[in-house]
């Protein structure tokens, strides 16, 4: 058996920042005094010219990542998610996406799996925040591998993007021939009972979900969605119309996230039963991240239990 | 100042306030008080000061302007119209649902308009973020930035003032329109931003206080402020709320209101009796 190779998305975002720092390109990295969590601190060292430390003001950040972007640069402007969709919203919003500059935001440390921290650090309210600003593009990648392309393909993309990473080490899931596209949802696992749609660390979760629901009898079909925005409705209606039931997975608020953007493609083309797993539009806690997933839900178990009801629903 | 300037930028501000009233009149809403009260820095800044070209208003080696208080919207597009970055008839379409010309700047909508802004206190960062651009490669344009003086009670404006002092960002000019009213009363009433120079100075800025609707007063500063080096400079420029209409001034109801047709045609008169005077 090979061994399972665990990587924070959030490094395969420093390493990738860096890949990109020593291409043509005119990037420029800016941080709000978290390089070394955010991991931008690697492209600090490799590339210090073209890093900018803003200090403990998100606000400010964003708008002179807007400012440096009219003078043509790409740039990418990091913090936690918290901070960086949350306290920063309107400036997001604003300065950035009602103009559509090209800034890039890498917001890390989102979601329960956070852990320690607890709840003033969780963020689970991101996506649903980031989706309701016009145009901006949404990416929350599975593993290191899917977050590299996320950040390439950021970079090559004209206007505002959000890429969403997280804390914890997770399992790789793709090989290095996995293709990424914006706008691109990816059938992993065909199935013909019910189709999880996943995102972000829920994505091997589903996987693993689908493995004990075979053996139950239940045949899952499992879907990446990276792209949270703009979602891919053609792989959503096919799913409905070929499995009749969904369930969607995120390590996120059920409200607003891609739980909701799924439910919303189903209700206006082939509306289905659509059952939710995520956090309960509740706070986080302290706690082991790992610990606090199964707690609040966010496993494989818990995408198999509702797996189950849902296919009881056709 | 030389007498002739000075006669044109004269007559230059007051057509930018017949024309921004014209605007608002048209739009029937606006904010007359905060744009007249401008009118001379603007005048100052596009005739004189920063290097623009209409025919070219995206040209990566122009100076920037960024108003921080975007509320002042009509007093921009008078100026820029005026200078021929697009017609000044348009004026009349301000604020319709029709029309580019939006009720606070938009940088795609409008030629000249360097960042959308509206939302006070977020002006500010992105001039900050336009003048490390310009270091950044080696540049040697110039950023201007006009804030409201209810507007630096925003807590991002001390951000960027630490961060443009921080960085050194000495190709950035704040320009601070003190007219000591906002929408609620005047700002010690509401939420005092007093002292103003103290502040900046203790965020690293080098400050110069003006009186901002004098133009030897402008052009003396805004020279100064290009030769001090190493640290952004701030103008508190003192400025009257509504100045050149005699019931606007310093009248807090004149923040965010336009005028009926009779109150119009006697600001009209007014400033047309100005103009024919300095035309004479």
């Amino acid at each position: 058996m090979s061994e399972i190779i665990k990587t924070a998305t959030r490094d395969a975002y420093g390493k990738a920042l860096v890949e990109l720092g020593e291409s043509d390109k005119k990037i420029l990295v800016l941080d709000a005094d978290l390089a070394a969590a955010t991991k931008t601190g690697m492209f600090k060292k490799a590339h210090p010219e073209k890093f900018i430390d803003c200090g403990i003001a998100e606000s400010n950040m964003m708008g002179v990542a807007a400012g440096l972007a009219t003078a043509g640069y790409t740039v990418f402007a990091s913090s936690f998610a918290m901070f960086a969709a949350g306290r920063a919203f309107e400036q997001v919003r604003n300065s950035i996406g009602y103009p559509r500059l090209n800034v890039k935001i890498g917001a890390t440390h989102a979601g329960i799996s956070v852990g320690e921290d607890g709840a003033s650090h969780q963020c689970c309210e991101d996506i649903a925040l980031m989706r309701s600003i016009p145009g901006m593009v949404i990416l929350n990648p599975a593993d290191d591998v899917e977050a590299r392309l996320c950040v390439l393909a950021a970079a090559e993309h004209d206007g505002p993007v959000y890429m969403r990473f997280g804390r914890l080490a997770v399992p790789r899931v793709f090989d290095e021939n996995y293709k990424f596209q914006i706008g691109k949802g990816a059938v992993l696992k065909e199935g013909t009972d019910v189709t999880v749609i996943a995102t972000g660390l829920m994505v091997n979760e589903a996987l693993m979900a689908a493995e004990k629901l075979t053996d139950e009898g239940i045949s899952a079909r499992v879907v990446n969605m990276a792209t949270i925005k703009p979602i891919d409705r053609d792989i959503i209606i096919d799913s409905a119309k070929k499995t009749g039931v969904i369930v969607t997975a995120e390590e996120h608020n059920i409200i607003g996230g891609l739980g909701s953007a799924v439910a919303e493609v189903v209700c206006e083309t082939v509306p289905v039963p659509v059952l939710r797993v995520g956090v309960n539009d509740v706070f986080g806690k302290s706690g082991p991240a790992v610990q606090l997933l199964r707690e609040f839900g966010l496993d494989a178990e818990n995408i198999a239990a509702k797996a189950k009801e849902a296919v009881k629903l056709k | 100042m030389d007498a002739k300037l000075k006669k044109e930028l004269e007559i230059f501000a007051v057509k930018e306030r017949l024309l921004l009233l014209e605007g608002i009149f048209n739009a029937k809403a606006g904010h007359p008080g905060g744009s007249l009260s401008i009118a001379e820095i603007l005048a100052y800044l596009y005739n004189v000061e920063m290097k623009v070209d209409p025919e070219n208003p995206k040209d990566p080696n122009r100076d920037r302007f960024v108003l921080s208080k975007g509320h002042a919207a009509p007093a921009l597009y008078a100026t820029l119209a005026l200078k021929g970055f697009f017609p000044t008839e348009d004026m009349k379409t301000l604020r319709k649902a029709d029309s580019y010309l939006q009720g606070h700047p938009s940088m795609n909508k409008v030629p000249g308009v360097d960042m959308s802004t509206g939302s006070l206190g977020q002006g500010i960062s992105a001039a900050a973020g336009m003048a490390l651009a310009a270091k950044l490669d080696n540049k040697d344009y110039r950023v201007y930035t006009i804030l409201g003086d209810g507007e630096i009670e925003e807590g991002e404006v001390w951000e960027a003032a630490m961060f443009a002092s921080a960085k050194g960002l000495d190709n950035l000019l704040v320009i601070v329109d003190n007219n000591n009213l906002q929408i609620d009363g005047t700002v010690e009433e509401v939420n005092s931003p007093y002292p103003i120079v103290e502040k900046f100075e203790a965020f690293g800025f080098n400050t110069i206080e003006i009186d901002g609707n004098n133009f030897d007063e402008i052009e003396t500063a805004v020279n100064s402020a290009k030769e001090f080096k190493g640290k952004p400079t701030a103008i508190i420029a003192k400025c009257i709320k509504g100045k050149g209409v005699s019931y606007m001034e310093n009248a807090v109801n004149w923040h965010g209101a336009a005028p009926n047709e009779e109150l119009y045609n006697t600001a009209v008169e007014e400033l047309t009796a100005v103009l024919k005077g300095l035309e004479a």
